[in-house]
């Protein structure tokens, strides 16, 4: 825990690693200063895009310790501002499943070849990036703990599938190599209470480590403080699930 | 991308966007999480030229009610325009 007599320092950059295919993606990197060794994070952002939310979001993760990388998911489509670029990848219907789990697994590598991890990598985000994140924590292996905020059509129906999203990612909960956390506001219309009954359930079919919490008087997207969304309540609290979580999983 | 509505159209026209007025080649209509408006879910159109780059886009979200309203009045101001003899060519 912070005191304050303790120093502390962080450094911030743009970096870039390859992903699926090799494509260099860029990225924000916040990691705390000095040898570590320190726990690891990958942040999958959400649907509104790489956006000023996950750079404050990726700082937050490093100022409590961890090396803390969130990719630009979006970068195929092009470079503009944040909102332009999510704007385009919406009107495409999203970015595939297969290139979305490419692009964080290069993510994890790259963070596991830096010098100064623990050896513990674990993978957040939310909205449609906790659905990629429950992707990729069930399709590579590597991931330690991961964290999944609202991420809606973790459960999908038959109709919902296409290219881009060849199977529902519950399908692949049977393959799932780490702890979960799950955070969901019981007002959320994707992922529905009732879709988030489903995932649990499958969560224990297959004996996984799971922790959910689902807030009364919230619905999606309420960490978000920039939009009415917000719930400070349930925000503070759903934070310190967060970080009390990987804490205990990620040390 | 949370809903996955959205259809995309081809449009002929002109956009105002933040550099000024430029070619509009199509058009992304969704209903999902709005930038700006504060709705959870916005009715949201993106008038672009995607050959221009993500920046060629003049953006709108709507609430569904304004959307409903939005759609009736541009399809009366096209009749009244229509019979008028205003509109000589089909475009």
């Amino acid at each position: 825990m912070y005191r304050t007599d303790m120093y502390e320092g962080l450094f911030a950059e743009t970096v870039t690693f390859p992903g699926a295919n090799g494509a260099m993606i860029n990225a924000y990197l916040a990691r705390p200063l000095g040898p570590g060794p320190f726990p690891m994070m990958v942040l999958a952002h959400h649907m509104p895009g790489w956006d000023e939310w996950y750079r404050e979001t990726t700082f937050k993760f490093a100022n409590h310790g961890f090396v803390t990388i969130t990719p630009n998911l979006y970068f195929r489509a092009g470079h503009g501002a944040p909102e332009d670029v999510a704007a385009k990848v919406r009107g495409e219907g999203g970015i595939a499943d297969e290139q979305a789990v490419g692009d964080l697994a290069g993510a994890m590598d790259y963070l596991r070849s830096l010098p100064y991890g623990n050896g513990k990598v674990g993978i957040f985000g939310t909205c449609s990036g906790g659905r990629h994140a429950y992707l990729a924590a069930c399709r590579v292996k590597g991931f330690n703990a991961i964290v999944d905020c609202w991420g809606g059509r973790v459960v999908m129906t038959p109709d919902q599938l296409n290219e881009k999203f060849p199977v529902s990612p519950l399908e692949y909960t049977r393959d799932l190599s780490c702890p979960i956390l799950g955070i969901f506001g019981n007002d959320d219309s994707s992922p529905t209470p009732e879709q988030v009954n489903l995932h649990e359930a499958e969560l224990k079919k297959h004996n996984k480590e799971y922790e959910f919490h689902r807030y009364d008087g919230a619905g999606h997207g309420f960490f978000y403080y920039h939009v009415p969304a917000y719930r400070q309540a349930q925000a503070v609290d759903g934070w310190q699930k967060v970080f009390a979580f990987l804490g205990k999983h990620l040390s | 991308m949370c809903t996955m509505i959205v259809e995309k159209i081809r449009v002929d026209g002109s956009g105002k966007g933040t550099e000024g007025w430029f070619t509009l080649e199509g058009a992304n209509i969704s209903y999902d999480h709005p930038f700006n408006a504060p709705f959870e879910h916005a009715l949201n159109i993106d008038f672009v030229n995607e050959s221009m780059g993500p920046s060629a886009r003049v953006a709108v979200e709507l609430s569904a009610d304004a959307a409903r309203e939005l759609v009736k009045t541009i399809l009366a101001v096209l009749d009244e325009a229509e019979a008028g003899g205003h509109i000589r060519d089909s475009h």
